[in-house]
Order: structure tokens, then sequence, then C-alpha cells
């Protein structure tokens, strides 16, 4: 196998945002054994983290280009905006996929009517409200279809 | 050009002067604005069509006539939601002109990089549309301070500033007003009376709005 990580699993990932998605991501992705940096404008939030959490914290405010330089968002091979800002999370990806130059960008946008702009301007999203109500949906529905 | 029409979200006394310059200007102003209160004291004192609630929102805007809007200002106090204004302005309501307020300059190259392409910093547009100044490029920055009670601006002496070569005392600056720093090479100094400016000397201006502009006449020789 190859040692270095284009042909291996290991992966530099950003998250930013550390509340429980945030901190989940990040918890699951180190445990995995990818590097893993989280940004979170509260010190306070990297508590979320497990013990087992072996990866770096950037504490600020990630619309701060500075910011995500220190995150090294520039070696990022994947980056996850997570807070629970929808304009926060669409800045952050835009500036990392624009400026960064971060290939696999992802960002939670909870207003469905962001959706529309999300797509226009090339930004990936995880509409988490979609998500769960298509699992309830299909939990409700699944059992019965046919009937 | 006159008879504008511009769109300018945010909130605070600069959105109410920026407002009121444009009108001044025969613009026709729209004003989209979060705090109820703010938008109620807004509508009194402005002929403004004073619109409340979250400008990030599509749905505000298209309400608000982002459709048919000559310019939107997005001036509000947070980069993500400006940008993010803008951008919705002009991608889903075909606004030509956005302008977004930008805290960190960094991200003045970066909007520019994702199709904003008026940031700018908060100075800028205080100096130049609030107090309605021509830009020139021997003043490098200006901060107000207060309510805009004191300007700190930094200006940049050149061979042909009329400063150039007179001791403080000499150039006879008015009351109220102080050159505060000199950096010569790179190194500041505190100026006293008799100490020569040359050109290339960076100064540290401290004025008020009612002499401001004979002060920067008398260091750059501009008319302003």
């Amino acid at each position: 196998m190859s040692p270095v990580r284009l042909g291996g699993d290991s992966r530099f990932v950003v998250v930013v945002g550390c509340g429980r998605l945030g901190s989940y991501i990040a918890d699951t992705l180190s445990r995995q054994g990818h590097s893993v940096v989280v940004v979170d404008r509260h010190a306070a939030a990297f508590s979320e983290l497990s013990g087992e959490f072996s990866g770096f914290f950037v504490e600020g405010d990630a619309t701060e280009v500075a910011v995500l330089r220190q995150a090294k968002l520039d070696k990022a091979d994947a980056l996850i905006a997570a807070t629970e800002d929808d304009a926060v999370n669409m800045l952050v990806a835009q500036v990392g996929s624009s400026h960064f130059k971060v290939k696999k960008v992802l960002a939670r946008v909870f207003d469905r009517n962001r959706e529309d702009l999300c797509s226009r301007l090339g930004i990936e999203t995880v509409c988490p409200s979609d998500v769960v109500g298509d699992i309830f949906l299909s939990a409700l529905t699944g059992p019965r279809e046919g009937s | 050009m006159a008879g504008l029409k511009i769109m300018l979200a945010g909130q605070g006394s600069q959105l109410y002067f920026l407002a009121r310059a444009f009108q001044a200007k025969g613009h026709l102003v729209t004003i989209v604005c979060k705090d109820a209160g703010e938008c109620a004291w807004l509508s009194r004192r402005l002929k403004a069509l004073v619109v409340c609630g979250d400008a990030s929102l599509p749905r505000l805007l298209g309400e608000a006539g982002a459709a048919e809007m000559d310019v939107v200002l997005a001036a509000t106090p947070r980069d993500a939601d400006n940008l993010l204004i803008c951008q919705s302005a002009a991608h889903q309501f075909g606004v030509k002109r956005t302008l977004a307020l930008v805290n960190d300059p960094e991200l003045e190259p970066v909007m520019r990089e994702l199709g904003v392409d008026g940031g700018f910093s908060m100075t800028q547009v205080l100096s130049g549309l609030i107090e309605r100044r021509v830009e020139s490029a021997a003043v490098l920055n200006l901060i107000p301070l207060g309510q805009g009670e004191v300007n700190l601006t930094e200006v940049q002496l050149d061979t042909a500033s009329p400063a150039a070569g007179r001791t403080l005392v000499e150039l006879g600056l008015p009351e109220d007003s102080l050159i505060a720093c000199v950096f010569r090479n790179g190194r500041p100094l505190v100026p006293r009376g008799g100490t020569e400016l040359l050109a290339g000397d960076k100064l540290v201006v401290m004025t008020l709005p009612g002499n401001y502009a004979r002060v920067l006449r008398l260091l750059t020789g501009e008319r302003r």
C-alpha cells in the first residue's frame, strides 16, 4: 500500500463548528485514523469531543480568513462547514473551495429556501431537515408500501 | 447619476446616514433592517421604504423588491450575511451591482473571487459615502472614533505636498487638530512644533469633522 495519503485512506479534514454535528463528524473521522482540525469560536465547544479525539483545535471565527489559514485549510483534502449558522457555513464553504482550493467541501444549510442559491453557487449542501424528514417518511411509508 | 433604486441592508446610525446621503443625491432608497424598533425610527426620519426582517433570507429580499434594484448594499455587521445578501441579490434577483461591507480586509479580494465586485472596507465607505469626500491616494486610512466626532487619518506626504519641508509651527494647523505621530523610514516619532515634515513621511492625523477638509488640504494640497 502506498504510504502517502493520495493512494492511502488517511485524509486531512477541517471541520468548522464543534456542536453536536461537528464534534460527531470530527470524532468519527479521528477514530478512523484521519487527521482532523476542528474550528470553533468558543473553546468550551471542544469539550464536546471524545477523549479519544487525536486531532487539533483552532479557536476562532471561521469567517476570518486568518483563522481558516491557521487551521491549515490550504492543506486540507476536505472541509465540512457544520456551524449552526447557514450564512457562516456558506461563506466558509465558498472561501474553502475558491480561495483555499479544497477539493471536497460540504456545508450544512438548515433553511431549504437557500438551496436554490447554493446550487447556483456550486456549494454542496446537506439540509438536516430534508435528510431526517426522508428517514421519517420512509420509516412511515416503507413497511406499508403497496397496502 | 440620479434616480437609482438602492437597497440598503444593515443597521445602526451608519445605515441611516448612508440612506440620507443617497436620498440627498436623488436616489430611491429601500432599507432592510432586522430590528423592529430601529425600523420604526428609520421610517419616521426617512422617506425611504423600510422593510423589517433578515435580508439574508431570499424570500424577504424578494418581498423588499430586490428584483427592481439597481444597487444592493449589504452593510450588516457580519461578513457572512453581507456576502449572502449580495450573492442572493445577484444570482436570484438579477441585481447588476452589489456592494458588501467587509470587516475582515482579507475577505475583500476573496469576495471579488466569489463574484461580489464591490467589497468595501468600512473605512472606505464611511469616508466616501457618508462624509462624501473624494477619495485620495494620499489618504491611506480613515478611522472614525466615537460617533464619528473624531477622525484618525493616515496621510502619506510626497514631494508635491505643501507640508513637506515645513515645521508644524510653520504649517499652522487649525485648532482641535493634531499630528499625533510621524512614521519616517518605518520608525514612529512623536512630533513637536519644531519638527520638520518630509516627503515620504506617513502621518497619523487626528481631526474633527469640521476641520478635516482644511487639515487635509494643508497636508496634501488637494481640494476636497
